[in-house]
């Protein structure tokens, strides 16, 4: 394993030497001479991108949108010459969003001699794989795995990712309930599901550790039990400042409205498992005031409609989940890439680190940790009928 | 003293909408010994009849307490022809087959019409209109019982009036206290048992329906759903009582939502279920029967 390394080190030198030598010559060169000159002069190494996720099995429709993105940005970048020269290659593997297949992914990957992946799709396989990419020292890129372990803990320095971790949410509404809105007395209220349980578990972790608040009350509710008196006698006898609520629209609209029922008007924030429009369908007038968590709101950013304009002309329908989130994770890592005109890790690493990028979720750069800066949440709040951004 | 008070009468209401479904199940298994599983859902088409009936009327501009009457009634009388309807089509044809065959026909029939309203209607949550006029109470009170907590409390206690009166004083009352001593004993001395039975489905039918009504309007929402959760608790209650007796439904409904609420008010609505069912596990350990219900005797 050692000397595998260590001829990968060398090797990496080596094409950092050359790729310098050549790199500066083209950028010079891209500027005078036509392309197809260009190509005729220098026969380069393509760039391999691998493409790793669920492509196959019951979450294929979380992990295709990924390699659709990743083939339109490759298609377009290949047409205006690749990356100075070097046309690039995708390396597509099939993990199914299992632990041990994605190792096996991963492995076959490196041996193919990938330089950047994008990818994994699900925590679980990308937690399993990230080992095998560092030893490898491949930077590795997801478009959703959302576990924040991945880039909190540490371990991975490899690992960056375009989508805002599970804690960023409750992190959000917690400094929103301290900071914007000043509340001292919490109560922190799930629905015992994986999703709101979590984010539950998370907003209380903050507020214990900032001394301006105190949880006064967490308690999952059963979902779809007849009512929720109960629950909303108990946020009143402690005295709650105010609420989150970790879950979807459904209890949550519940609980809102017996609480004004009862005429209790404490401000009551919760996360995008509420930021829907059926919220405020159900919930009505006592939907008014209501605090949600969403993503930033994306949706004009030039790029991001060329983007899937492009993918309705080339697929005949509409992207699927994370695409935006994958198209940018391989703009980020292809920008990386030609703005040092390397795939050297800690070039890209220091790249992806300092230079700011175009994508269609906006103008990113990643932090020491490998989470985007300035991909996240924002908070709403219903305001006659509708979800208004606050400022 | 006040929390205690809150929690009481929040499990009191709660226990009054589990009794307008148990008294359904509880009387359809005194008759023809059947656990009605689609009782459930017949609750859940009488919220959803409530909610078109209401869409129609509020179209037309009517004042909000004769709409909801009016979409209460309507809604009796659908659920009941889909109680009746049930009976003759699942239940009939079965009654002298295996007791199996009729509770997994039961379960059929639950599951054909949830998924019949979740086609013919939506899979969404849809709103319901709170059409019980918000009448404050004195300050002491206020905070403690409102206004439609009320309401539900009160037409509980007519149903269950209305329904011991029908039972004791009444020809059909007779009957179906005769059938459910004994079905073969009743049709030789002339009792019409079908008539009977299809009394039965409607009566029980009717007062899951004003249940459904109720606990829409008091919660504001509905879906396809709602009747699983609700039948489930109706039927622990209906057991819970006594399964057979009408008084013991009632009682095992209000136990039960008094459990959940305490449960729920003084230890952690993380165990609101556990606690109903450890209930419920208790009480059969020690008195099989139910908390009413008289044991019985088999014929051997």
């Amino acid at each position: 394993m050692k000397t595998l390394r260590n001829f990968k080190v060398f090797g990496f030198v080596t094409l950092v030497v050359l790729i310098s030598f050549i790199g500066v010559s083209l950028f010079t060169a891209c500027e005078k001479e036509k392309p197809a000159e260009v190509a005729k002069k220098v026969e380069l190494e393509p760039i391999k991108l691998g493409v790793a996720g669920a492509h196959s099995g019951d979450l294929a429709s979380y992990g295709l949108p990924t390699v659709k993105a990743c083939e339109l940005l490759v298609n377009h970048k290949n047409a205006m010459n690749g990356i100075c020269g070097r046309k690039i290659v995708l390396l597509v593997e099939d993990d199914e969003c299992k632990p041990e297949k994605a190792t096996n992914t991963a492995t076959k990957l490196v041996s193919q001699g990938v330089d950047v992946v994008v990818g994994h799709i699900c925590s679980g396989a990308t937690k399993a794989a990230l080992p095998i990419y560092k030893d490898a020292g491949i930077v590795c890129m997801s478009p959703s795995a959302t576990n924040p372990p991945l880039t909190q803990s540490g371990d991975y320095p490899n690992f960056y990712r375009t989508i805002a971790s599970d804690d960023a949410q409750a992190k959000l509404e917690v400094d929103f309930a301290l900071g914007r809105l000043g509340v001292k007395k919490v109560a922190v209220i799930h629905d015992k599901g994986d999703y709101g349980k979590g984010l539950a578990e998370f907003a209380k972790g903050f507020l214990e550790a900032d001394e301006r608040a105190e949880v006064v009350l967490f308690e999952g509710v059963t979902p779809g039990a007849v009512d929720y008196s109960a629950v909303v006698q108990k946020i009143k006898n402690a005295e709650a400042d105010a609420v989150i609520f970790g879950g979807y629209h459904p209890e949550a609209s519940k609980i809102v409205m017996q609480m004004r029922k009862k005429r209790m008007d404490i401000p009551f924030i919760s996360d995008d498992g509420v930021k829907d429009d059926t919220f405020i369908k159900v919930a009505g007038e006592f939907a008014e005031g209501v605090y949600a968590t969403g993503p930033i709101d994306t949706s004009t950013n030039p790029m991001a409609i060329t983007a899937i304009e492009e993918h309705r002309k080339v697929y005949g329908e509409d992207p699927g989940a994370f695409f935006l989130n994958a198209y940018a994770a391989a703009c980020a890592l292809l920008n990386a890439v030609e703005k040092t005109g390397s795939t050297d890790y800690d070039a890209v690493s220091k790249a992806l680190q300092t230079e700011f990028v175009a994508t269609p979720l906006g103008i990113l750069r990643f932090d020491e940790k490998g989470d985007a800066i300035g991909i996240g949440f924002a908070m709403y709040q219903v305001q006659n009928g509708v979800y208004v951004e606050v400022e | 003293m006040d929390y205690f008070l809150e929690l009481f009468f929040g499990g009191l209401t709660r226990g009054s909408i589990y009794a307008l479904i148990a008294l359904g199940y509880t009387m359809v298994y005194g008759i023809i010994e059947l656990i009605n599983f689609a009782h459930g859902e017949i609750y859940m088409i009488g919220a959803f009849t409530a909610l078109i009936v209401i869409s129609v009327f509020t179209f037309m501009g009517m004042n909000s307490v004769a709409i909801l009457i009016i979409a209460a009634l309507i809604a009796v009388v659908y659920s009941s022809v889909y109680g009746f309807t049930v009976e003759k089509i699942a239940y009939k044809p079965l009654r002298n087959a295996p007791r199996l065959s009729a509770l997994i026909s039961a379960i059929g029939m639950s599951l054909f019409l949830q998924n019949y309203v979740l086609l013919a209607q939506t899979s969404d949550f849809l709103p319901f209109p709170n059409l019980i006029p918000n009448f404050e109470f004195m300050e002491p009170y206020a905070h403690t019982i409102g206004s439609s907590d009320l309401v539900i409390l009160i037409t509980t206690a007519v149903v269950m009036v209305l329904l011991t009166i029908l039972i004791k004083f009444t020809r059909i009352g007779k009957a179906m206290r005769a059938t459910s001593q004994d079905r073969v004993m009743a049709s030789l001395v002339g009792v019409d048992i079908n008539t009977v039975i299809s009394m039965t489905f409607i009566i029980g039918s009717a007062t899951a329906a004003i249940g459904g009504v109720l606990i829409a309007s008091h919660v504001g929402m509905i879906n396809f759903y709602i009747g699983f959760i609700a039948g489930i608790k109706a039927f622990v209650a209906a057991v819970l009582g006594g399964i057979g007796s009408v008084p013991g439904a009632v009682l095992g409904s209000f136990v039960l939502g008094w459990t959940e609420s305490f449960a729920t008010g003084y230890v952690s609505s993380d165990y609101e279920d556990v606690f109903a069912f450890i209930f419920l596990v208790l009480i059969l350990i020690f008195r099989p029967a139910g908390i009413l219900g008289r044991s019985e005797r088999h014929k051997v």
